[in-house]
């Protein structure tokens, strides 16, 4: 898919310059390399920090704690997952790793969730009830830091970079209420008209 | 309350790690090293996305197509520069990226147009791109509702997000 968008984008945008008698197309086309720089330094500096300052947090074990402590609620989400099994802690650790901005530590959690989660459904080939409130979760992602989106207010000159975090931080919660609810309403749904 | 969040994290963190007795300096210095790892992963994504999405943005036909489709958003008081943000967000993880740049740039961050689109850049995930990998991994073949219940969830989070905007800051 992202072949048709890429390529789907430069043709669009070539062609609608053209059109438009855009004198500074090939300017345009030659100059965006140094915005991919600029960006790629501003991003990374703050990965940087945030991935050191969470390694300390890993390591000392306090991911662990607060994943600990998710782990009821998580239960609560899952009705279908029996009591103790492993499912339970991979999926709190994916959405410890999340929240603290580590995407790309929580993937290896939710890939090891979804092996889990398919065990638990008899290795079917069709979604189960859990699989689907899971991957809600994970695309609703309640992040406390959003640590991209504060790099680039940065990079733009913001004179407040840190101010949208409460704001995004409620949207997020909010947000994710509503996706596990309607995730409830479509399962039941779902249920009476399949079964 | 949003300003010393951040500092308070750390200094917490590292509070908890002196009394853990951790090396902090080398675990630090370790997070580090993978977060140069993982920049140098994103950039040939990040400048592919750029350079396809800086030539469309300067065409002005989202703006274009914007100005045709503004009565529509007027009445639903949904700011039009962000609809390209608002339909990128769910499919891909770096151009979203590089559109939010390009909106920040455009309109500065502190805007009303930067705020928005910041909360809507740091409140939701990437739905298509996660579906299709984490149901791609184990060979699930019937996703049911689960996409459709994921872009209800992120429209939701579009909304949300405006509400949000408006009440805290305006």
């Amino acid at each position: 898919m992202i072949n048709y968008i890429w390529s789907f984008f430069i043709l669009i945008g070539v062609f609608y310059s053209i059109y438009k008698g855009d004198a500074n197309l090939s300017n345009t086309l030659l100059t965006s390399g140094k915005t991919a720089i600029d960006m790629i330094f501003s991003i990374g500096s703050i990965i940087c920090l945030w991935l050191g300052i969470m390694n300390i947090a890993k390591k000392s074990g306090l991911l662990d704690i607060l994943s600990n402590k998710l782990s009821p609620l998580v239960r609560l989400l899952f009705p279908e997952i029996p009591k103790g099994d492993p499912a339970i802690g991979y999926i709190s650790l994916n959405i410890v790793m999340n929240m603290m901005g580590l995407g790309n530590a929580a993937t290896p959690f939710g890939l090891k969730t979804m092996k889990e989660l398919k065990r638990l459904n008899n290795n079917s080939d069709v979604a189960s009830r859990s699989m689907i409130t899971f991957l809600v979760i994970n695309t609703a992602s309640v992040t406390i830091i959003p640590t991209t989106v504060i790099s680039l207010r940065v990079l733009n000159g913001s004179s407040n970079p840190n101010e949208i975090i409460s704001s995004c931080i409620i949207t997020t919660f909010l947000s994710v209420v509503l996706a596990l609810i309607i995730d409830r309403l479509f399962y039941y749904l779902w249920r009476k008209r399949y079964v | 309350m949003s300003n010393y969040l951040v500092p308070i994290m750390v200094v917490f963190i590292i509070i908890y790690g002196l009394y853990k007795k951790i090396d902090i300096f080398d675990t630090f210095i370790e997070g580090v090293k993978e977060g140069i790892n993982v920049t140098f992963k994103l950039f040939p994504t990040i400048f592919a996305m750029v350079i396809a999405i800086t030539i469309l943005t300067n065409s002005n036909i989202l703006l274009d197509i914007g100005k045709l489709l503004n009565p529509l958003f007027k009445f639903l008081s949904f700011p039009s520069e962000v609809l390209p943000l608002a339909l990128m967000k769910p499919v891909s993880g770096s151009s979203s990226i590089v559109i939010l740049n390009d909106i920040l740039s455009r309109y500065h961050p502190d805007s009303y147009i930067g705020r928005i689109s910041s909360v809507i850049g740091g409140s939701t995930d990437t739905t298509i791109y996660i579906i299709s990998l984490y149901f791609g991994s184990i060979g699930i073949k019937k996703i049911k509702y689960s996409l459709v219940v994921g872009l209800i969830a992120d429209l939701l989070c579009i909304i949300i997000s405006i509400i949000v905007i408006n009440i805290l800051f305006y």
